[in-house]
């Protein structure tokens, strides 16, 4: 039989990172459930943010850090800043999920649902890193090979194209190259590939 | 030739923790005109005062040095043991070695010798100590009570009962405070005004009880025991003594529809009004903001219809002076409304209400004569959500305390409503139940578990209206924080407790300290709860912070305790540190030049004009005296005076020179 | 004081008729609008949900640009890119710790960031427009909903503008032009933002929620000041209606093109055919709810 969690004191716990990185002392957090209570996905979500936050509290036990890597919610957060609006603590709960994103992407610990969705926003970097701008079309295109989803929104295309919405050609910057290395030395270097 | 005794306290270990007390003894030993130097473990202990008293025998001390603790805490305990001694008590000084030194040091030799260099300027100073009476002043023993609550009644009501007159001061026609507004209290559910009433009959009818209802503090002015304060009686604009009370004017005043205020805006009063009927006095005012007359100068139906000419429209403010000796504080509190919410519709949906606005609703002499009715189109409403913690334990709004009496009166307005609407809901919205009190806990479960009050552990989001209802957006953080919406007919807010929005203005008028947040401070959180910093003046109720009727009447009665310990001495004994003017013999009479800049800038005026004459009633000259009943040593008319003809007795410029010269010359003499 | 202006890449593809609504405008109120000179993406949600350095570094690459060319603030009508350049100068420049993270972005974008230019969104640049009433040639007298999203107002502490509960400023832009700004509750709820492809489920249910409330009070028109929310509330309107079973034939218009009709620009100048939802709004010609209705016959607001 599980024994349940186990605390490890040997180790920075997430929430000591996350104050470092964004000043969010997630101590501070007295469970009033006030962010999940605004929170337009609060009920898509797998652990909506005041549980968020508990998972956090208690980092000691690193299982429950663990699950706020591998939640859903840190993907299906809207950054509507509702939350952050509303907090009685005035905590910045978006920025705080901005890194759990990126701890969750770095130690690859990617909630299986959100697949679509980071996918999505790939395609949507990459048509920044190439072009400068995002050429919607060569998103959406990209955004169906990387996802599977190949009919959604087929018919969408057409009428865009028809009321002058979707261009064919990417509208291109003149300094390419700067923003090559700008993705080379942020999330490029990050991800570890070129 | 000064034979001063040094006496090194050891505090336990909180001083030789980091202090050589033995190397300090040593080296105070040394300094010359000390006969005597000694340490101990607890100086302040029966063996270590009797250390002291056998010393000043023995040695023929003229004067002493304890080098221990703060000399708030002690100075008090070696000064008398050395009166007991024979030595007067003045010649006795405290070296701060623990405050000053030990705690805030680490242990070493830099630190033993800041101890030695503190022994070393008190040794200096008390070289040049000079023997002082104390001060007697006499006590006037009338008590000042500002406010008419439940606080100040039951003050007023005890100081006058231990045979002391009191004058009771409130700032609205009637007193009662908000315990008048309240329908039913908890946890007994006893009806507010039927328990509080004959408090306020008996605060009319207790012979040493004066009462200025509609009155306010101008000014409050001298010390304990001593106190001048004016009180502006606003114009009621009638004449009280003719007044019976008969009500007439109130029900024929054309003007009718005046959002009272102690229907907490629910309910609707004439302009000539008593604020509600068993209001003590039983006497009317005129709102001259909305009375006809004063309006457009047409009108004085009022006038016409008074069967005794009670009515003075030319009636002006009166300032009445009097003499007290204490002044309890018992200025009470004010809640937040709706408009203080943002995210709650800013005050703006009207079923939208908060605790003082429900117990109106509840109360069986309030606008709907007890009956739930929302205020909007007057229907019963079926479900009632009650969020507790609105504006309370919030510090992105300001306020980071807990409230202390939402939770139990959101479980009361919660129970109310279920015994007045049977078939309703009601939901209450919380963070945590706080009910520490004498049958708080039974009273919550009881309107839990037999009035079926749900309890949904989430503070609420949002209120928005939609089709005539309200929309309550909250989560229950106990079910894993999902979402939930309540088609609420009437929301009630159990806004935070907040000073008055006087309460600044008036602390500063009479001298007492306040927080952050305008409550008046205590002069220590536990053992000095009922009193301010400042002599003479007392707390009581929730002008200190918020607090339910049964801690408001205790502190009352403490603070009432006080007062007749004080009034139970006819003189108070104050310390002599007071200021002199210069006195020398003839011809020079005084180094005073007379220019009186002391005089404007004592902020006491304590400082009098003196003129000497010679033997043939001739005058020499005019000089400053301070008038030692009023001087409270501040020092300001020492730094002040540009002939250095004031001092400070027991800080004369000659000792405190004596104690810095002590530092800048250790060098020449030892260490 | 020069303005200078950044489209955003929705305002160059899915939101073109916002730009050209704007300039329509812009040329009426005879204001010039200079882009900024070769500007990048913001990044929006996908960059600061990946990696915060390129989040902060490609609005900062926008901002010192501007700044190079002379600007004193800068117009960003997208509401998204208008966080985005925002959150990224307040991060550069009031934030604890931003010397450091300017040094760092600085760094990145190969040029020195220094915080000159100010941010302005869509309604504050209107606002700040004098003798818009004396303009007017056709009042706009439509009921309408001011929806402004979650990003022109939230966090309040960065954006400065503006109430973020119940906000005000787009309610005062309609009511001088002739219209009636409508009380309502999803003033400032969220549509779903960045999900429309990725999560049009969970779109379709968000914007059908304020559609719904919209409808239930009454309005006629939709305004908005963000493309984002234009698209999930008009051109995912199929999928709205879909997941609730019902139509809603209420169009959504761009604060420009409201302000566009009552200033008296053609329609098709403001770019109102580009819309999934046809608006029959045309100026000063008449009041009528109805020209909004597709032939069928049903009123708005009924299923």
């Amino acid at each position: 039989m599980s024994r349940g969690p186990v605390i490890q004191h040997d180790r920075q716990v997430l929430a000591e990172r996350i104050l470092e990185q964004t000043g969010v002392d997630v101590a501070r957090c007295y469970q009033c459930g006030k962010c999940s209570a605004g929170c337009p996905l609060a009920a898509d979500m797998d652990f909506p943010p005041s549980q968020i936050m508990h998972l956090l509290q208690l980092g000691d036990f690193p299982e429950f850090a663990e699950l706020a890597l591998r939640s859903h919610t840190i993907w299906l957060c809207l950054t509507c800043e509702i939350c952050y609006c509303r907090c009685p603590m005035e905590l910045d709960i978006p920025k705080l999920m901005d890194v759990l994103r990126y701890e969750s992407l770095a130690q690859k610990k990617i909630n299986p649902k959100a697949k679509d969705i980071i996918s999505f926003h790939r395609a949507f970097l990459d048509s920044v890193r190439t072009t400068g701008r995002l050429f919607e079309m060569g998103q959406v295109i990209d955004y169906k090979l990387r996802s599977g989803h190949f009919l959604q929104d087929l018919l969408q295309a057409p009428w865009m194209f028809f009321v002058g919405k979707l261009h064919l050609i990417p509208e291109r910057i003149r300094d390419r190259r700067l923003l090559k290395r700008m993705f080379a030395r942020t999330l490029k270097a990050r991800e570890g590939r070129p | 030739m000064a034979r001063i005794g040094v006496f090194i306290c050891h505090c336990g270990e909180n001083i030789s923790a980091t202090v050589d007390v033995a190397k300090v003894a040593a080296a105070a030993a040394k300094i010359p005109g000390v006969v005597h130097s000694v340490d101990y473990k607890y100086m302040c202990s029966d063996p270590g005062q009797q250390m002291v008293s056998s010393a000043i025998k023995e040695k023929n001390l003229t004067g002493v040095v304890v080098a221990a603790c703060s000399p708030r805490m002690h100075e008090p305990t070696f000064r008398r043991a050395c009166a007991e001694a024979g030595l007067n008590p003045f010649l006795c000084e405290m070296a701060n070695i623990r405050e000053h030194c030990s705690w805030v040091h680490e242990k070493g030799e830099a630190t033993t010798n800041k101890a030695i260099d503190i022994v070393r300027t008190l040794v200096a100073k008390v070289k040049k100590n000079k023997a002082l009476l104390p001060i007697k002043v006499p006590v006037t023993k009338t008590a000042l009570v500002l406010g008419g609550g439940i606080a100040g009644i039951q003050a007023s009501l005890d100081i006058a009962n231990s045979g002391h007159k009191v004058i009771l001061v409130e700032k609205e026609p009637s007193i009662g405070g908000h315990m008048s507004q309240l329908s039913e209290t908890f946890p007994t559910l006893d009806c507010s005004q039927c328990i509080l009433t004959p408090r306020m009959v008996e605060v009319a009818q207790n012979p040493n009880i004066t009462l200025y209802s509609y009155a306010e503090l101008e000014s409050l002015e001298g010390f304990i025991g001593n106190f001048k304060a004016r009180i502006r009686k606003k114009a009621r604009s009638l004449d009280e003594k003719l007044c019976t009370g008969c009500g007439l004017c109130c029900q024929k005043c054309p003007t009718k529809k005046i959002a009272s205020d102690f229907d907490a805006g629910l309910g609707m009063r004439p302009a000539i009004y008593v604020p509600f009927p068993q209001a003590v006095p039983n006497k009317p005012v005129i709102d001259r903001e909305h009375c006809t007359y004063y309006l457009k100068g047409k009108c004085r139906l009022c006038e016409k219809v008074c069967p005794t000419q009670a009515i003075r429209f030319d009636q002006a403010d009166e300032i009445v002076e009097v003499e007290v000796g204490a002044v309890v504080m018992a200025t009470g509190f004010d809640i937040k409304h709706g408009d203080f919410f943002p995210e709650y519709g800013y005050g703006n949906y009207r079923d939208v209400i908060d605790g003082l606005q429900f117990e109106r609703m509840a109360s069986a002499s309030g606008p709907t004569l007890g009956e739930m009715r929302r205020p909007s189109d007057g229907k019963v409403p079926e479900i009632v959500v009650f969020i507790a913690c609105a504006g309370s334990r919030d510090p992105a709004k300001g306020i980071e305390y807990c409230s202390k009496i939402c939770c139990m009166y959101t479980a009361k307005h919660a129970m109310l409503y279920r015994h007045k609407v049977h078939h309703g809901k009601p939901y209450v919205f919380y963070m945590d139940i706080r009910a520490g009190g004498k049958m708080y806990e039974e009273f919550v479960r009881r309107a839990i578990e037999e009035d079926g009050v749900q309890y949904i552990r989430g503070r609420v989001s949002r209120i928005y209206e939609r089709g005539g209802k309200l929309i309550v957006k909250g989560a229950d953080t106990l079910l894993g924080a999902r979402p939930m919406e309540i088609e609420a007919d009437m929301v009630v807010l159990a806004t935070a407790g907040v000073a008055n929005p006087g309460a600044e203005a008036l602390a500063q008028k009479v001298h007492i300290s306040y927080d952050s947040h305008h409550f008046y401070s205590e002069a220590h959180p536990k053992l000095r709860p009922v009193e301010t910093n400042t002599a003479g003046i007392f707390l009581a109720g929730a002008c200190q912070a918020p607090k339910d009727i049964p801690e408001s009447v205790a502190q009352a009665s403490g603070a009432a305790a006080k007062v007749a310990a004080l009034f139970s001495q006819d003189e108070l004994i104050r310390e002599p540190l007071i200021a002199v003017v210069d006195r020398q013999a003839p011809p020079l009479y005084s180094t005073c030049v007379g220019c009186f800049l002391c005089q404007t800038s004592c902020p006491y005026q304590a400082i009098e004009k003196e003129e000497i004459r010679g033997r043939d009633g001739q005058l020499i000259k005019t000089v400053a005296k301070v008038n030692p009943g009023l001087c409270q040593g501040c020092g300001t008319c020492v730094a002040l005076c540009r002939s250095k003809s004031i001092d400070i007795q027991g800080f004369s410029h000659e000792q405190v020179y004596a104690e810095v010269l002590a530092l800048l010359n250790r060098g020449e003499s030892d260490v | 004081m020069k303005t200078g202006f950044y489209p955003g890449c929705s305002m160059k593809g899915s939101a073109r008729e916002y730009s050209e609504s704007l300039m329509a405008v812009a040329k009426v109120l005879g204001r010039e609008l200079p882009e900024i000179p070769d500007w990048n993406c913001c990044g929006a949600t996908a960059a600061h949900n990946l990696d915060r350095d390129l989040a902060l570094a490609l609005p900062a690459r926008i901002l010192a640009a501007a700044e190079k060319a002379g600007m004193d603030e800068v117009l960003v009508p997208c509401a998204a890119c208008y966080s985005r350049l925002s959150v990224t100068r307040h991060e550069l420049l009031d934030a604890k710790g931003s010397e450091a993270l300017r040094a760092r972005i600085s760094g990145l974008i190969e040029a020195e960031y220094r915080g000159s230019a100010k941010v302005v969104n869509i309604l504050e640049w209107l606002a700040g427009i004098g003798g818009l009433e004396g303009l007017i040639q056709a009042p706009f007298a439509r009921k309408v909903a001011c929806y402004y999203g979650c990003l022109l107002v939230r966090p309040a502490g960065i954006v400065k503008f503006d109430r973020p509960e119940e906000p005000q400023s787009m309610d005062r832009l309609m009511k001088k032009i002739g219209a009636e700004p409508l009380d309502w509750a999803f003033k400032t709820e969220c549509c779903g933002a960045g999900f429309s492809i990725s999560r049009n489920d969970l779109v379709a249910r968000l914007s059908g929620l304020i559609l719904d409330d919209a409808v239930a009070r009454g309005a006629e028109a939709v305004i908005v000041a963000c493309p984002m929310c234009h698209l999930n509330l008009d051109m995912r309107r199929p999928n709205i209606e879909k997941r609730a079973d019902k139509k809603f034939r209420i169009p959504v218009l761009y604060v420009t093109q409201a302000i566009g009709l009552a200033l008296g620009i053609a329609p098709k100048k403001l770019g109102l055919q580009r819309h999934k939802v046809t608006v029959r709004f045309s100026p000063a010609v008449d009041k009528s709810p109805a020209e909004t209705l597709p032939p069928s016959g049903t009123r708005p607001g009924e299923a």
